[in-house]
């Protein structure tokens, strides 16, 4: 079959592999008919992720048709269609149990990395370097599913491809950012990040009873999608000073749940994001935290941050002390989407929830490296590229 | 050896408690057992009666008089904390190194047994992950060491 390769920092190319085998009882194989760039893919791509292998298959926000099951799957067959949890989960340890699924104990086979790292592992995720278990990718013709009765999910009548291919990834984790941020009936919340995870996490917190929204970013094509579909507030980063703004448009008060979209390769305006420019590369740290450092500082007293954007490695010039000091929550998880998954592919269906607009360009998947260029570059107002394997 | 073995895992589920896969180990003044490796434990979401129910659990039965093994309660009823530890004490020094990048560091046997006994007691089998698709493999020296993590990787870890 064909399938998009890493093969080193901004190097990917298409080519021939194997395809994928039934390897437990609980696994299913999977015919891609969508798959998705995600933001998070560029922290692979840029060569952030330490445990990437040249030959690794990208991919992890992805739907499809059911081409084969192992003899221990129940809940599903061969012919339906379905969109999976970027993350796996096994359904039996204590932490599927209680709803925290990227944390699963029992599906990744490299669970050292992630413990010397920080000292536990993560589930596994589909191709998210070794560190998530090794797992090939979504960008392919097929996908191995393991745990399939827990990681995919019929997509119902009605709904559409462009749109269930979301609700692998962006839904659930904006939809967690929002439910575990704590956004409450009445609030007003901040997002930093108009991308798809980001604009999700907006629409989830005005259907969590949110009065007031407001999405910061610097693009004016994801802001324009912001206002226009989600209906949304939106600040421009390049043009406002974002604190003394969210400080005018609350009151004095700050956002009452800060969410960060963002992730590992932020920057912003002014030294800060000079510092952090210049630190990383020499890997006085590896990561860039100028959203969190600010929706931190952004957050009313006794506020909450939850932090949605990957990260991977340790950040310098935390501001600990507004934390403490102002008494805020601070949340993360990688997405938890196994609980929110069906009642997301609901709201799709009754269309509280809008999607599609995100799939601001659709490829075969022979054009996937121009793909990630372009998704990379943001060029031509790209928000995602969805690739089609099939052709 | 394996009938004492057994009848002692069989004493320690009547007792609902603790079970210990060995004789008792010589204690310093303080208390604490000599010469013994660090228990290395994992928790199952399953009582002990269950996760002892044919002894010792494999693969972690398969390591013998290797390690000592005990199971026991674990607290708010999060089933059961299921410890191993190697009898003759654990490898230190520039041999630990060597032997950790070789394999046969005895902690990784350890390691990985109670990850899949876990599995195996949680799930009903052990997650594979080859042969997986992929595609061409530079050989470069950080892939090499990439490559040797992955190998390492379910043996090694903090447990």
């Amino acid at each position: 079959m064909k399938a998009l390769v890493w093969q080193g920092v901004n190097e990917l190319s298409v080519e021939r592999v194997d395809d994928p085998q039934i390897l437990n009882t609980h696994d299913a194989i999977v015919k891609v008919t969508r798959t998705v760039t995600c933001g998070s893919d560029l922290h692979l791509l840029g060569g952030y992720v330490p445990t990437m292998r040249s030959g690794d298959i990208l991919g992890h926000e992805f739907m499809g048709e059911i081409v084969e099951v192992g003899p221990g799957v129940r809940k599903h067959k061969v012919g339906d269609r379905v969109v999976m949890c970027s993350f796996m989960s096994c359904g039996n340890c204590w932490y599927c149990k209680q709803g925290l699924t990227s944390l699963c104990d029992n599906s990744n086979p490299h669970p050292g990395f992630g413990e010397a790292l920080w000292g536990q592992s993560t589930g596994g995720c589909f191709g998210y370097s070794q560190t998530t278990g090794g797992f090939a990718g979504s960008h392919a013709e097929y996908v191995r599913v393991p745990f399939a009765d827990n990681t995919a999910f019929s997509i119902p009548e009605g709904v559409t491809d462009e749109q269930a291919v979301f609700v692998s990834d962006a839904v659930p984790t904006g939809w967690m950012g929002a439910d575990l941020g704590g956004v409450k009936p009445g609030d007003t919340v901040a997002v930093w990040g108009a991308g798809g995870v980001g604009q999700m996490a907006a629409r989830a917190a005005m259907l969590l009873g949110a009065e007031r929204v407001i999405v910061i970013d610097r693009l004016p094509e994801r802001l324009r999608q912001v206002e226009e579909v989600i209906g949304a507030e939106t600040l421009d980063y390049s043009q406002a000073e974002i604190l003394p703004e969210l400080r005018e448009l609350t009151g004095g008060r700050g956002p009452d749940v800060c969410i960060e979209a963002v992730g590992m390769e932020a920057h912003s305006r002014g030294p800060m994001n000079a510092y952090d420019q210049v630190k990383t590369p020499l890997r006085l740290q590896t990561d860039r935290p100028t959203a969190v450092r600010q929706a931190i500082m952004a957050a009313r007293k006794g506020g909450s941050v939850f932090v949605l954007g990957v990260f991977g490695g340790v950040v310098d010039k935390f501001p600990l002390g507004a934390i403490m000091n102002k008494g805020l929550t601070l949340r993360s998880a990688q997405q938890h989407g196994h609980r929110y998954i069906p009642m997301l592919l609901e709201r799709v269906q009754r269309g509280e929830i809008r999607t599609d607009h995100l799939a601001t360009h659709t490829m075969p998947l022979d054009e996937a490296p121009k793909g990630y260029e372009m998704f990379k570059n943001k060029d031509d107002g790209c928000v995602r590229v969805a690739f089609r394997p099939g052709g | 050896m394996r009938a004492t073995r057994w009848a002692l895992v069989g004493a320690g589920i009547a007792a609902g408690t603790v079970v210990v896969a060995r004789s008792i180990a010589p204690k310093s003044p303080g208390g604490r057992e000599l010469e013994k490796g660090r228990w290395r434990s994992v928790t199952i979401d399953k009582p002990v009666d269950e996760v002892m129910r044919d002894g010792i659990p494999e693969p972690l039965a398969a390591l013998g008089d290797l390690i000592e093994v005990r199971a026991t309660d674990a607290p708010g009823g999060r089933g059961t904390e299921l410890s191993a530890r190697l009898v003759d004490g654990e490898p230190t020094g520039a041999g630990a190194g060597i032997s950790r990048l070789s394999g046969t560091d005895p902690r990784q046997a350890v390691r990985t047994a109670l990850r899949e006994a876990k599995q195996l007691i949680e799930v009903g089998e052990v997650i594979r992950l080859d042969p997986k698709p992929e595609g061409h493999r530079r050989n470069t020296p950080f892939g090499a060491i990439v490559d040797m993590g992955a190998k390492r990787s379910g043996g090694e870890g903090v447990l």
